[in-house]
Parts: C-alpha cells; structure tokens; sequence
C-alpha cells in the first residue's frame, strides 16, 4: 500500500522511538508504567510491606548515625530501620501497631 | 462368591467410587458454573477413550479423625484415553472431594500418571482445580508436590506437558502449571496465586479480589502465566484439542502432515504494508496470507502484543511464527515481548518444529523502567533462543529491522537458514533519523539552516542504508523477494531444510539469561 497520509491512520496513537516517530497502538501496561524518580535519602521509606512494632525516635528529636529509628515486622521477622547519617527528624508517620505497604513513607529527616 | 457376584460387587464400587464427593458437593460444584472432574475429562478426549486407574485407592491419613474419611479416588481422576486417536495421559483434580486438596496418596497418582506419560512418550494434561495442600496431611502433601515439580522439570522438552487452570490453584500447587509448556485458563473459573487475597488482607491491609488478583484475565494479560484464555469451559477444551493438533507427541517425532491448502484469497499479501515505517498495520493478516487455509492458532494473544507468537501450517506441516506486530507498541522488542517469544522458540526447537520468524521493528524499547527491569538480560533471551534452535529457521523481513533488534530476530548472524527481505526491508544500525542525526551532525550544525540540512540528510541517508540491498550486498540476506513469492519461498527453504543437521558442542545444558 502506498499511502502516505497520517489521516487514514487517525486512531493510532504516536509512539517516540529513538528518533522515529510510529503510529501505533499502546498497551495498557505501558501506559501504566512507573515513573522514575530519584531516591530521596532524606525519606526513610518501606521496603517490604509489614508491621510497625515500635517507633524510638520523635519528629525535632537529633539521631546519629546507625541509631534505630523503628522496627518494623515483615514475614515474622523483626527488623531494625537505623538511621543513615546525623541529622534531625522532621516528621514521624507512623505508629506502633499501624500495617505498612511498600514504598510508604515511615519517618522524614530533615 | 459367585463370579456374578463378584462382578455386581465391582459395578457397584466403580458406581460408589465414581460419584467423587456425592451428589450434594457435586450440586456445588455445578452452580459455580463449573463442571465435574469427570465431565471435563470426558469432554477433551475422544469418545469412549478414556481408561480411569486407580480409582480405588484411598488415603493414608490417620490423624485428625481423617482415617474415618472416605475420600473416593482421593480427590484425583488419572487415566488414559486419545485425542483425535493419538493417546495422552490426562488428570483432573475432583474439587468435589475434600476440595479437591492434595494428600500423599493424590499425588502419587498424578506422579504415576506422569511417570507413565514420560516413559510412553505421549502428552500429559493435568487439570488444576484443588484447594491446595491438605492441612491435615502435613508435610506428606509437600512431599507430593515436590515429586510432581521434579517430573513436570525431567519431563520438559520431552513430552508436551499442558495445565488446565478450572478453579483455584493457589499456593505451591501453582509451580506445576508454571513448570508446564501451555496453561489454559477460563473466564470467572481459573484463579492462580502464591498468597490469596485474605493473606494480603492481614499482612498488608490491602483489599483485592481474587478475581483481580490471579483472575484469567490478569494472567493473560498482565503476568504472563498463562497462555490461552476462554469464554468458557467447552471453548478451552476445544482449544485444547486444537493444539494437540498441531504439535508432535513427543521430542522425537515431529507434527502429523496435514493435507496441504492454500491460503484464502481475501487475504492479498501485496496489499496489508504500507511502505512508509511509520504506519501501523496487522502482521497476523501477513500471517494469514502465508499460512494453510489463511489458519493462525495464536498463543499468548493478551500478553505483550507487540509481538505474535503461535502455530500456522505450511504445506501440511505445523511451523512456528514469532513475528512482530507493527500495530502495538510499533512491534518494539522489550522485557515482556522477549521473554514471550524466547520462550516460544526454545518450545519450537525442543519439539523439531520449524520457526518461521517475520521482522519489522524498531528495536529494543527505551525507558528507565525497561533498563531497571532488566531489558538486557530479557532481551537476551531472544539471542540465546535463536543461537539455540537447530530446527529450521527462516527470516522474511517485511519493513524495520533496526539495531539489535536486527541481530535478535533470527538474523543470519545467529545461524538463520534462510533470510529473505522484501524490497521494503529497511536494514540499518538504527532508524534514517537516528542515524543522520549522527552521521551528519557537523554537516546539520553548520548548514545556514540546519532543520532543511537534516530533513536532506535523512532523505539520503534513506535513500542508500534504508534498503535491502546493502545487507544483500554482503551476504546477510540471501535474496530479496516480493511479498508475493513469499509463501513458494518458504514451502521450498522448508523442504530443503527437512533433514537439517547441526552438531552442538557437547554439554549438560547452557546457562540462559532465565
């Protein structure tokens, strides 16, 4: 077929390869993919969904490095989430007893 | 005891015996849409085929009050019986008895049964409907699912092994469909996960059912699990029985010869490409206009469709495509579409059928998430897959071949047999814009008016790398054909490959990028 009209493709979407540019369908799970962002050192996050049992710090409390900030349960073990470098708490989002999911947002130094 | 005694005796304890779990589980098994373990065996193999064993045996269980249980058939049906009439060995977990959990003696069946396929060189379906382990059991129903792990594993890439998913399969129970070459699930029926929703529910406090969380949809189109989906359980046995057809029985054998048809009309190969790269367009009407009687029995139609992966005949004969698909994604190679055909290939090889594979695509998909998810030791898959196969490997590039993407996709470089090209092949290192971007940098930087300098340099780059002719030049392509010669290129390059033979160096096996 030698048609070179954008029209009569009309419903596809554009999609940026390299430097071609290829009308094409996109699935949903493309669409639907992460975006990156870069890890933020100061925002001690989740790694694996779990269980706080204990939080030993507050927020405007100074902690030293490798200092435990909480423990969280996660597939029945307990781990310590230690401080990584000097500095102050911001704000603590969590509390005993409460169930985390991945990547949330625990405690915040600032 | 008089001999027709005896004889009553045993109707009367097959007639037992064969209710499963009585007629009250039964009721409950119906009005979840679903049918008996019985009925569905019998619906797959051919009329009066099938031959049940071990229908008398009974569980070991002792504790829990459970030696007071009868359990008939101890929740499993095995047996033998023919499709089309070649023989298979089949079974089918009976969720009416004890939910169909697994015990010691249930898994013994199924290994015995498993065993007997291996060793008969013949195909193995099992049907997955069962609660999982059975508590009461303890580590005996473990130990059962560890020795059918280890036989689905000794016999891949000797028999076909085919997964029926037809009600939950949860658990380590799941890990035999996964160690299996096909997994058939069905719509509302089959749910397949390692943790069910109300573990995640404690642990996590996440809220999903299970339809959204192990469903036939998610594991066709999100997960990957599983390979065909149905309506229903009639259309799954059909499609069952559709791929029996096309493969061969075993890894010494290859796939019965049909009666040779050509494709159907309506499917004109001169007119399904447009020539511009750009433009999106159907590969399986490409297919389709090769194939026997215009038939495409796709596999993995849901999942990464930016690739089609499936069965086709020529001449009689069951071929393998993997082919790119112009239409999704603009038929890129990523992680998911990697995996797929890789996959495919090594399935193709282990069973001596020949692997058809028809380029046109831009490469390997950029992105941060496709790099962090490992495009490079997915995509490689694909090299490793093609460099693998010794069956008959043919190459038609139809449009884009692009960059490693062109390496990839059984490039003469990887051994192809054969490697034909269209005249609208375009076989370059990358894209003409790409390319003329870089090749010509200076030129577009100092030109008084670089975008017009570009768009010239684009055009002459097209002009002399965006053809076929410069990798025919050295060889890499071994000739360029008409769309139209297509199918007569193929039926030969097939019959000169018939009796390929290629010596492998010796070794235990190889160590892909799994």
């Amino acid at each position: 077929m030698d048609v070179n009209d954008d029209n009569i493709y009309g419903e596809y979407p554009t999609l940026l390869i390299g430097s071609g540019k290829y009308l094409t369908n996109i699935t949903s799970k493309f669409q639907n993919r992460k975006k990156w962002e870069p890890h933020d050192p100061k925002k001690i996050l989740t790694v694996i969904p779990g269980t706080v049992i204990d939080v030993l710090v507050k927020s405007g409390q100074m902690v030293k490095k490798g200092e435990t900030l909480l423990i969280l349960e996660a597939m029945k073990m307990q781990n310590q989430i230690l401080m990584p470098f000097d500095g102050k708490i911001k704000k603590v989002y969590i509390k005993p007893d409460e169930k985390v999911p991945k990547n949330y947002l625990m405690i915040e130094i600032a | 005891m008089s001999l027709k005694r005896n004889i009553q005796d045993l109707r009367k304890r097959k007639i037992e015996a064969q209710k499963g779990g009585g007629d009250v589980a039964i009721e409950k098994q119906v009005a979840m849409g679903k049918l008996t373990a019985r009925e569905r065996i019998l619906y797959i193999l051919d009329e009066n085929s099938f031959h049940e064993y071990d229908l008398f045996v009974e569980h070991l269980a002792r504790d829990f009050d459970m030696d007071k249980k009868v359990l008939h058939g101890d929740g499993v049906i095995t047996g033998t019986g023919t499709i089309y009439g070649l023989p298979v060995c089949i079974y089918a977990q009976d969720f009416t008895v004890a939910g169909g959990s697994l015990g010691l003696m249930h898994a013994r069946k199924i290994t015995k049964i498993m065993d007997h396929a291996l060793k008969m060189r013949v195909p193995l379906i099992g049907i997955n409907d069962s609660g999982g382990a059975r508590i009461q059991e303890g580590v005996n129903s473990l130990a059962g699912y560890g020795e059918i792990f280890f036989r689905n594993t000794i016999a891949s890439g000797v028999i076909p092994q085919i997964s029926v998913i037809l009600g939950p399969c949860a658990g380590g129970a799941v890990y035999s469909p996964a160690l299996t070459d096909f997994v058939f699930v069905v719509e509302n029926i089959s749910k397949m996960f390692i943790t069910g929703p109300n573990v995640i529910k404690t642990v996590l406090g996440e809220e999903i059912s299970m339809e959204e969380l192990g469903g036939a949809k998610v594991h066709c189109e999100i997960s990957g699990n599983a390979h065909f989906y149905a309506r229903s359980e009639q259309d799954c046995f059909e499609q069952i029985k559709k791929l029996i057809d096309y493969i061969p029985r075993n890894n010494t054998e290859k796939a019965q010869k049909k009666e040779p048809r050509e494709p159907l009309k309506k499917y004109n190969i001169d007119n399904i490409v447009p020539s511009n790269p750009r433009y999106p367009y159907d590969i399986k009407d490409i297919i389709k206009s090769i194939t026997d009687g215009s038939e495409f029995f796709e596999i993995m139609e849901m999942y990464a469709p930016n690739i089609v992966i499936g069965f086709g005949r020529l001449d009689g004969k069951t071929c393998g495509f993997v082919a790119n698909q112009p239409k999704v994604l603009a038929g890129v190679l990523d992680c998911d579409s990697s995996d797929k055909a890789a996959r495919f290939i090594r399935y193709c090889d282990s069973f001596n059928i020949p692997i058809i594979t028809l380029e046109d695509m831009p490469g390997y998909l950029p992105g941060v998430d496709q790099e962090h998810m490992g495009v490079i030791r997915h995509g490689a898959k694909i090299l490793y897959a093609y460099s693998e196969a010794t069956v008959p490997k043919i190459t038609v590039i139809i449009r884009k071949a692009y960059g490693g993407g062109y390496i990839a996709m059984n490039s003469r470089h990887l051994r192809a047999d054969f490697v034909f090209a269209w005249p609208t092949a375009e076989i370059a290192v990358m894209g003409p814009e790409g390319a003329a971007n870089i090749v010509f940098r200076k030129e577009i930087m100092e030109a008084e008016d670089p975008e017009a300098m570009r768009k010239q340099k684009i055009e002459e780059y097209k002009e002399k790398f965006a053809n076929p002719f410069v990798a025919a030049a050295k060889g890499y392509v071994d000739q360029v054909i008409e769309p139209s010669e297509t199918r007569s290129m193929l039926l030969h390059a097939l019959d000169v490959s018939e009796n390929k033979s290629v010596q492998m160096p010796r070794k235990k096996h190889g160590i892909p990028p799994f």
